[in-house]
């Protein structure tokens, strides 16, 4: 049965689809938001090292759930196997699913790209089996609108240091946190080093904001949600605000199936199941698509007619391909005095030092200090040192997990068009959807940069005191996980992208993009700030054109 | 971002297709094993391979901090479809030592049982074996059962975190959640 018309329905209530509904309803429109997983508050969350969405070995409480989530992956000599949540955020490629999606237990950076970050193809040329190209907006067209996200969501910190940084019209609202053990050890050294190092933009409050109050700085923070809602996300900034507009329904539970499309190849609506798993159709007069970058391709290629028969915006088959993340390294130190003091979040300082410009390599990425590590995330570090089990490890845990700092950073990866999202001819979720089917690898250049960026991290561990350091690597398995992006691009080529420069897809007027999926490439940084930005800059157009045409 | 999680299911499956019966032998009108998955000889044999994972010190080995018990609390829940391959893990480990020593695991000398886990575990002839799959998925169980939340029936009294000097709550100003609740009292 078909519900009243409501001129838009977003699916997905995470970073993207939380701002382009308050957007939306504070312009007028009437606005449904869906969501497949719950409201959770932070009393929901029992706070557990084994249940988190970074250490999810007992399910990931920020959902999907096992039961009814599997995907399928495909490896490199063509194995497929199914997958759940819990076996891991880069093996299921999970971010989140609930009110705030991601935005609920990430970890907060806020990073702005820098501008090079816009013109990659530009900046270093085309890239052997990548798709590497520059993105259809700039720097500057995003700068009012990472100043938007800056300062409606809330963001703490301080990089007037960091001279790599693009500019900016306006500071930050909060001031930094105070610093931490860490940071009092890296940032002379980082100075002696020649580096230049600042405090992290966070999306954190350190002072009283948005009506809420400052972090106190507890140990357990990135994977799990705050208890005092210190940590600003959609769904204790925008998504509250899209409500009171009066405007605006969030049903939560609602796993979108498909969207509907006419004759005319105009979006008309959407399939969903409710929370009683009964099928439900809404039409409307456009419609948003915000489920992260691997839902939101299986969704657009699930959404087939006789029109579009390989799936929505997807005539040239690009819908899902490029498929990105970013390939962590670092290096862990030892030193011979304690560092670790127990107050949260931990992570503090960076530098952008190698971001770009590093010679004879095409790109780079931010270093900065680790989150405060939990006992069960140390374990396995003693592995490359020590034998991983018996008296060496429990020595090595006795001895060096108050002792060790861990430096690390996202390579920008290079985009790869087999680095894919297809849907499964075979696997079907809970309600029957065809799940989503990943396969690919990264980049070789992403492992060089990798290297390159280590010896950095140690450098600056050494300078810092460390009497021992080793590389972490990543490996060359396909990406995407927590940082997923890249896999319906935005381009002015429709032969070559998924979606306009104002995340309209190129042959659906009335089919909006918008979320993390649209990233051309993902920067040398964690992606959310740019996520938002670009969730401002989109809806805005979007409320512009709808004034003039209502996309009729 | 950088996870944590070891266990591969991929190992899981190509153990549980391949786990084959040489499960010990339980005849009937036996005790009734305290346990909920696993049989007393079972669990028995599971604390003295998890004890050289974590062995006992001035601190709390695997076995006195619980990991046994949180073992047993997942395969007979989250973890259900691993019980074929406990059963078959530790039967073999048994065979395997029986045939090498003359002696089944769990009365092999301390040195012996290190001697043959640093085999399984690092030898290159064993790198493709069950056994030694079987081995590391004991290793991450072990260290979750060790250090993780003592709400999932290990990490008795936080005794690990307390090897740690780990202060306790983790979150300023409150106990988090259950801090009053027994082991094994809570299963997620
Ligand atoms: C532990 C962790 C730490 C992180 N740390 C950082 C950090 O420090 N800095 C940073 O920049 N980023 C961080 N991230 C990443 C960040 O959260 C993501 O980049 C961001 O949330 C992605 O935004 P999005 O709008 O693309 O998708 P999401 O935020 O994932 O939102 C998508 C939403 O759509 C819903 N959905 C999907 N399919 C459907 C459907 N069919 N029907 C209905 N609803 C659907 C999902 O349930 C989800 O809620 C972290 C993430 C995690 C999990
Ligand atoms: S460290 Fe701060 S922001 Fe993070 S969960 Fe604790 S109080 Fe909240």
């Amino acid at each position: 049965m078909a519900a009243k018309n409501v001129n838009a329905v977003v699916i997905g209530a995470g970073a993207g689809g939380g701002i382009v509904a308050k957007e939306l309803a504070e312009a007028g429109l009437t606005v449904l938001l869906l969501e497949r997983g719950k409201w959770n508050t932070p009393f929901d969350d029992l706070k557990d090292d084994l249940r988190n969405q970074r250490v999810s070995v007992l399910g990931a409480p920020f959902g999907p759930d096992d039961e009814r989530n599997p995907r399928v992956v495909v490896d490199a000599p063509g194995r497929e196997r199914i997958v759940l949540p819990s076996d891991s955020e880069m093996e299921y490629n999970n971010n989140a699913a609930c009110v705030g999606g991601g935005t609920v237990s990430y970890g907060a950076m806020a990073w702005r790209y820098m501008e090079q970050d816009f013109r990659m193809r530009s900046t270093y040329g085309s890239v052997e089996g990548s798709t590497l190209d520059d993105w259809p907006i700039s720097y500057q067209d995003l700068e009012p609108y990472y100043e938007k996200a800056e300062w409606e969501i809330g963001v703490s910190g301080d990089d007037s240091n960091n001279i790599f940084r693009a500019p900016r019209k306006r500071p930050l609202p909060m001031p930094p946190l105070p610093p931490n053990r860490e940071y009092t050890i890296l940032k002379p050294a980082a100075q002696r080093l020649g580096f230049h190092p600042f405090d992290i933009p966070m999306l954190r409050n350190s002072v009283p904001y948005g009506g809420r109050v400052p972090c106190m700085r507890c140990r357990w923070c990135v994977g799990f949600a705050c208890e005092v809602n210190a940590k600003n996300g959609t769904q204790n900034t925008v998504i509250p605000k899209a409500l009171v507009t009066g405007n605006c329904e969030l049903k939560t539970d609602c796993m979108t199936k498909e969207i509907l499309t006419d004759a005319r190849g105009r979006a008309t609506g959407v399939a969903y199941y409710d929370e009683n798993d009964h099928l439900q159709e809404q039409t409307v007069d456009i419609v948003v698509v915000s489920c992260g970058a691997n839902e939101s391709a299986r969704l657009l290629l699930n959404s087939k007619s006789s029109l579009f028969p390989n799936g929505l915006g997807n005539r040239y088959d690009w819908v899902g391909r490029n498929l990105q993340g970013h390939a962590y390294t670092g290096a862990c130190g030892l030193f011979d005095f304690e560092v670790y003091d127990d107050i949260g979040p931990g992570a503090s300082i960076a530098i952008c030092d190698f971001n770009h410009g590093n010679p004879g390599l095409v790109s780079g990425g931010m270093l900065a200090n680790e989150f405060i590590r939990l006992p069960i995330e140390f374990v396995g570090q003693d592995q490359p040192v020590v034998k991983d089990w018996g008296r060496e490890h429990k020595d090595f845990m006795r001895q060096w997990f108050k002792r060790s700092i861990v430096v690390y950073g996202p390579v920008q990866e290079m985009p790869v068009f087999d680095a894919r999202v297809q849907v499964d001819p075979v696997v079907k979720d809970h309600w029957g959807i065809p799940v989503c089917r990943l396969s690919g690898r990264r980049h070789t250049n992403d492992i060089h940069v990798a290297e390159f960026l280590s010896t950095k991290a140690e450098e600056w561990l050494k300078e810092a005191g460390a009497i021992k350091t080793w590389p972490q690597l990543p490996d060359s398995r396909l990406s995407g996980g927590q940082h997923q992006a890249g896999t319906c691009r935005m381009g002015n080529d429709p032969k070559t992208s998924v979606v306009n420069k104002d995340c309209q897809v190129h042959d659906v007027d009335n089919l909006f993009v918008i979320d993390a999926s649209v990233h051309v490439t993902n920067g040398g940084f964690n992606p959310v700030l740019t996520i938002m930005a670009n969730a401002y800059r989109a809806s805005d157009i979007l409320v512009r054109n709808w004034k003039g045409t209502k996309f009729r | 971002m950088k996870v944590k999680n070891r266990l591969k299911r991929r190992e899981f499956m190509w153990l549980a297709a391949s786990a084959v019966a040489i499960g010990s032998s339980i005849s009937c009108g036996e005790v009734v094993s305290p346990w909920r998955s696993l049989t007393t000889d079972e669990a028995d044999s599971l604390a003295s391979l998890c004890n050289q994972i974590i062995p006992e010190d001035q601190d709390l080995g695997a076995a006195s901090a619980d990991v046994v018990n949180y073992i047993d609390v997942q395969l007979s829940s989250r973890l259900k479809r691993m019980k074929k391959v406990y059963r078959s893990g530790i039967a073999q480990l048994n065979d395997l030592s029986f045939e090498r020593y003359g002696k089944k695991f769990i009365s092999l000398s301390d040195q012996q049982q290190v001697e043959f886990l640093t085999a399984i575990d690092r030898d290159k002839a064993w790198k493709e074996t069950t056994l030694h799959k079987f081995f590391r998925i004991v290793v991450d169980h072990t260290m979750q059962g060790f250090y993780g939340d003592p709400r999932h029936g290990g990490n008795r009294n936080r005794a690990s975190w307390a090897m740690l000097n780990l202060p306790y709550p983790p979150i300023r100003g409150r106990f988090h959640g259950d801090a009053n609740a027994t082991n094994n009292s809570k299963v997620s």
